[in-house]
């Protein structure tokens, strides 16, 4: 006999974990199917080798979403944000530059920067703060509009008009769509400021400082500081995923891992349950897709399924990966040149100009790796001494760009760049290779496979401006509802995508629990 | 390939059949079709009209765009691709096809053959490679272009099934309408279908260019014992209305050409809501469809009878006599046959109906002065002309 659920959520990621418990909450009996063997998705850990543990993809965070912490209750399910952490500039002179939430503080920094940072923070939260109803509410349709979409509307304009007021409106409008770097030379003198801010804007993206829109995507990340101080991701109970995962079962939603979905079934164009890897049918009136848009609609509905030419919007969505993630296990505690014990518990960045992040993201336009990548490092165990035996740490590192396709093939590349990342750390860190006991580099390619998400992209596309708002992740299927009835997606994929802010996750239960139940 | 490596140094290129074209052009009256020199009129247009209408016309279809679609796929692919459900569709059978965007606005109009499980041809009225290959995403199917490989001829009118026997070419009496025989002319291989856009009796033969002239002369000396007429385009517009059927881009915008929203047209919105069904699988601009379905439609092209003799060019359609415009003619004829002013009309439909009187006012030159009169409209269902000859299998030997 099939097993018949209400709701299957393909993928038990945070946003599959936030959207499956809100509809659980509403009484609908939730099943999510996993293919991976553990929840959480990019947020998971995972091992280097059997005595270190690190975690998977996303080692830094913002909290997630006061709302859906509340509504969930996520606190009473043993979530917490993590210590508060600064960002660290390194500088290869040892001139380190310390960034807070309002205060930046280095040798050599004039005073004029230290001003002009307090200001540029308040006025991009501020613009963040005022572009809050845009991101949690479902992207408002321009034509058709039904009331919610007004709402969202009429709220957008109060906040940017009365919100930010007249001057900061004007401002706001001005600078939305440059790009980062511009905006930066306008305002800063310092290199070492201007490249991390730089980084931040354009971090999980293939676009580098010039590139437009970049203003918009740190705009986005500023979305996630407004709900706390960014923290190291390191396991354990704490973390999301685990929260998730328990208050949608004490909600009776149920979990299925090592399984993963090869079909989406349909009935007379109508979802209506998906087929496993080992042929299992399980039945359901609604599937909501937490998968990446290409994936869900290519490969587990099939072209052949939809219309023409929204199958071939899907297939042009931009998001080739451009980030590599290298885990390292060490024997001892790293040093870095100029750094205390106490400053590696922070998120270190090597991003010393924008102009190096710049030239860092020329490579990748010619499906080149880095030469120079950014780099930004956390090492978890030192918030977490779970994570590796006693003495030992792991060390984190994201590293950017790493094209999806590289020139050569990464199969022949992988050892070099690895050499060559460890190496540049080894710069700032001596004496790092030899704590070495154990590493593995994650290449798009391999975070494609383990993840399960098409091109290994952190956002499951690329943030652009083409692809954000009513056009994410392709005009016809922006508000989570899809061409195929019955068939949601609440993943990054969707607006007001990537980063862990659970609200694609909430933004889709709403909007299901809006139109979808009643079918 | 016919097409030349200098192909681009003439505007509009010769059609293999063109020499004979030529030789017969007493009006040198010359049009592009599709990239290809085309007669608009040969010699005489009611001389080549009464030629299909009451005994033989040839003409050259050479320029009509054909698409050769080929693989495991291609029957999935096509069914996604039309609205209508091809499963009945047998080899050696042609279908009448139309298919629309996601939606559910006509991209274009065809005939498709089927010559087996895995061979077919598209012939349709405007280019298509690019919506085909964005609707292939996902098949294993081939799309070639063969509009310059296939030399086609089109040979109607009640004395065609004779003429064409007489040219040599046998086998063609138990062909029904919509079948498709590969046959001989003399030496070389000709592949018929019972097919046609003039609604009388008629065939269009798809030879190698190579053939072309050969071909053409077998059929013309049949000219010996029947009365053999080549026509051009302006005949065919004339028969084709007889007929009711209608042209993509010309009665109504097509879904690639239109610019301006609500311009284009659905195929309920122009009669053809019976070449669409809802309840095959999945095909482009399905739920689109379901939800107009399930709608009065707003606006219908019509058949319409225009009382009078006054020629009906252009001219808007109003809701009774001096009343409130609801409509334009997009294109007339007069039938000499039926000796009436016949036209296709895009009528609104306030609540899915007609209006109950359709009148159009009809501005016509006498002696070079701009009159201006009115006509009822009689809306007509049916085609206009349908003879009953047009399906007799075998059909009448004269």
């Amino acid at each position: 006999m099939t097993e018949r659920v209400d709701a299957i959520v393909i993928g038990a990621g945070h946003n599959g974990l936030v959207c499956g418990a809100y509809l659980a909450r509403a009484g609908l009996k939730v099943l999510f199917l996993e293919a991976r063997d553990t929840v959480g998705g990019m947020t998971s850990t995972c091992n280097i080798d059997d005595d270190h543990r690190i975690p998977g993809l996303a080692h830094l965070s913002f909290p997630v979403c006061p709302g859906i912490r509340k509504e969930l209750k996520l606190d009473d399910f043993g979530y917490s944000p993590g210590k508060a952490v600064n960002t660290i500039a390194l500088d290869e002179s040892g001139r380190h530059l310390s960034i807070g939430q309002q205060i930046v503080s280095a040798p050599g920094l004039g005073d004029r920067d230290v001003s002009a940072y307090v200001q540029f923070k308040k006025e991009f939260l501020d613009c963040a703060k005022a572009l809050r109803p845009l991101f949690e509410s479902k992207p408002p349709r321009l034509k058709d509009m039904d009331f919610a979409d007004k709402l969202t509307l009429a709220k957008l304009g109060w906040n940017i008009r009365v919100g930010l007021g007249r001057e900061s409106m004007y401002e706001f409008l001005r600078v939305a769509a440059m790009n980062m770097y511009d905006v930066l030379e306008e305002v800063f003198d310092d290199e070492r400021l201007k490249g991390a801010l730089a980084a931040d804007a354009v971090l999980g993206h293939h676009m580098g400082p010039r590139s437009p829109g970049t203003v918009l995507t740190w705009i986005a990340r500023l979305y996630g500081e407004l709900n706390g101080p960014l923290s190291v991701v390191c396991g354990g109970p704490s973390q999301l995923g685990h929260a998730l995962l328990q208050s949608a079962e004490a909600s009776g939603a149920t979990v299925r891992l090592r399984a993963r979905v090869k079909k989406i079934l349909l009935e007379k164009g109508r979802a209506s349950g998906v087929e496993m890897e080992d042929g299992e049918i399980v039945q359901a009136r609604l599937i909501v897709s937490n998968a990446d848009p290409r994936s869900t609609f290519l490969d587990l509905i099939g072209a052949p399924e939809l219309d023409a030419m929204f199958a071939r919007r899907v297939s042009q969505i931009r998001g080739a990966g451009d980030v590599a993630k290298l885990h390292l296990a060490l024997s001892g505690t790293p040093e870095f040149t100029g750094l205390s014990a106490s400053d590696i518990e922070n998120r270190l960045l090597i991003a010393p100009s924008a102009n190096y992040v710049e030239h860092a993201f020329n490579h990748a336009k010619y499906d080149q790796y880095s030469t120079d990548p950014i780099l930004e490092i956390t090492v978890p165990s030192l918030h977490n001494d779970t994570l590796a035996p006693r003495g030992h740490h792991v060390m984190s590192v994201t590293i950017m760009y790493a094209p999806y396709c590289v020139a050569g093939g990464w199969q022949e590349q992988k050892a070099t760049f690895e050499d060559q990342v460890i190496a540049q750390i080894g710069r700032y860190a001596p004496g790092l290779e030899s704590l070495i006991v154990n590493h593995d580099l994650l290449t798009p390619q391999d975070i494609e496979h383990k993840y399960h998400v098409r091109q290994g992209h952190w956002h499951h596309g690329e943030m652009t401006l083409h692809q954000s708002f009513m056009m994410r992740p392709v005009h016809g299927a922006a508000q989570y509802d899809t061409p195929v009835d019955g068939l949601y997606l609440c993943g990054a994929g969707a607006h007001p995508g990537g980063g862990l802010t659970g609200l694609p996750g909430r933004n889709a239960a709403k909007r299901i629990l809006a139109t979808g139940t009643s079918t | 390939m016919i097409v030349k490596k200098e192909h681009f140094r003439q505007a509009l290129q010769h059609s293999p059949f063109h020499p004979r074209l030529a030789a017969l052009s007493q009006t040198e009256e010359w049009t592009g079709w599709n990239g290809y020199m085309a007669p608009r009129i040969l010699d005489k247009l009611s001389t080549e009209y009464f030629a299909v209408r009451s005994s033989c016309s040839v003409m050259d279809l050479t320029p009509m765009e054909k698409y050769r679609i080929s693989g495991t796929d291609a029957y999935r692919f096509l069914d996604r691709l039309v609205t209508r459900d091809l499963s009945k569709l047998k080899p050696g059978r042609v279908t009448y096809v139309i298919w629309c965007n996601d939606e559910g606005k006509l991209i274009d109009d065809g005939t498709l053959f089927q010559f087996d499980e895995v061979h077919y041809r598209l012939c349709s009225q405007h280019h298509q490679l690019d919506w085909l290959m964005t609707s292939s995403m996902g098949f294993d199917v081939t799309i070639e272009v063969e509009t310059h490989d296939v030399a086609a001829l089109a040979v109607q009118g009640p004395t065609s099934n004779s003429v064409l026997k007489e040219a040599g070419i046998d086998g063609l009496d138990e062909l029904l309408p919509f079948g498709i025989a590969s046959l001989y002319c003399q030496d070389f291989p000709v592949t018929v279908s019972r097919t046609g856009y003039t609604g009388d009796l008629g065939y269009e033969l798809w030879i190698s260019p190579d053939n072309a002239l050969q071909l053409w002369d077998a059929i013309f000396a049949a000219r010996a014992r029947y009365d053999v007429h080549a026509m051009g385009l302006s005949t065919l517009e004339m028969v084709r209305i007889e007929a009711g059927f209608i042209m993509p881009g010309f009665d109504f915008n097509t879904a690639e050409s239109a610019v301006r929203a609500g311009y284009d047209r659905s195929p309920y919105e122009v009669g053809l809501g019976w070449a669409v069904n809802l309840d095959k699988g999945h095909f482009t601009g399905r739920k689109a469809l379901l939800a107009e379905h399930s709608r009065p439609a707003e606006r219908r092209l019509k058949k319409i009878i225009v009382e009078g003799n006054k020629p009906v060019g252009e001219a808007f359609i109003y809701d009774g006599k001096n009343g409130r415009r609801v409509g334009e003619i997009k294109c007339a004829t007069w039938s000499p046959i039926l000796k009436a002013n016949l036209a296709l009309a895009d009528i609104e439909c306030a609540g899915g109906n007609l209006p109950k009187h359709i009148w159009a006012r009809i501005d016509y030159q006498r002696e070079l002065k701009w009159m201006s009169t009115w006509a009822e409209c009689r809306v007509v269902d049916k085609p206009f002309y349908r003879p009953e000859h047009r399906a007799a299998t075998p059909p009448k030997h004269y």
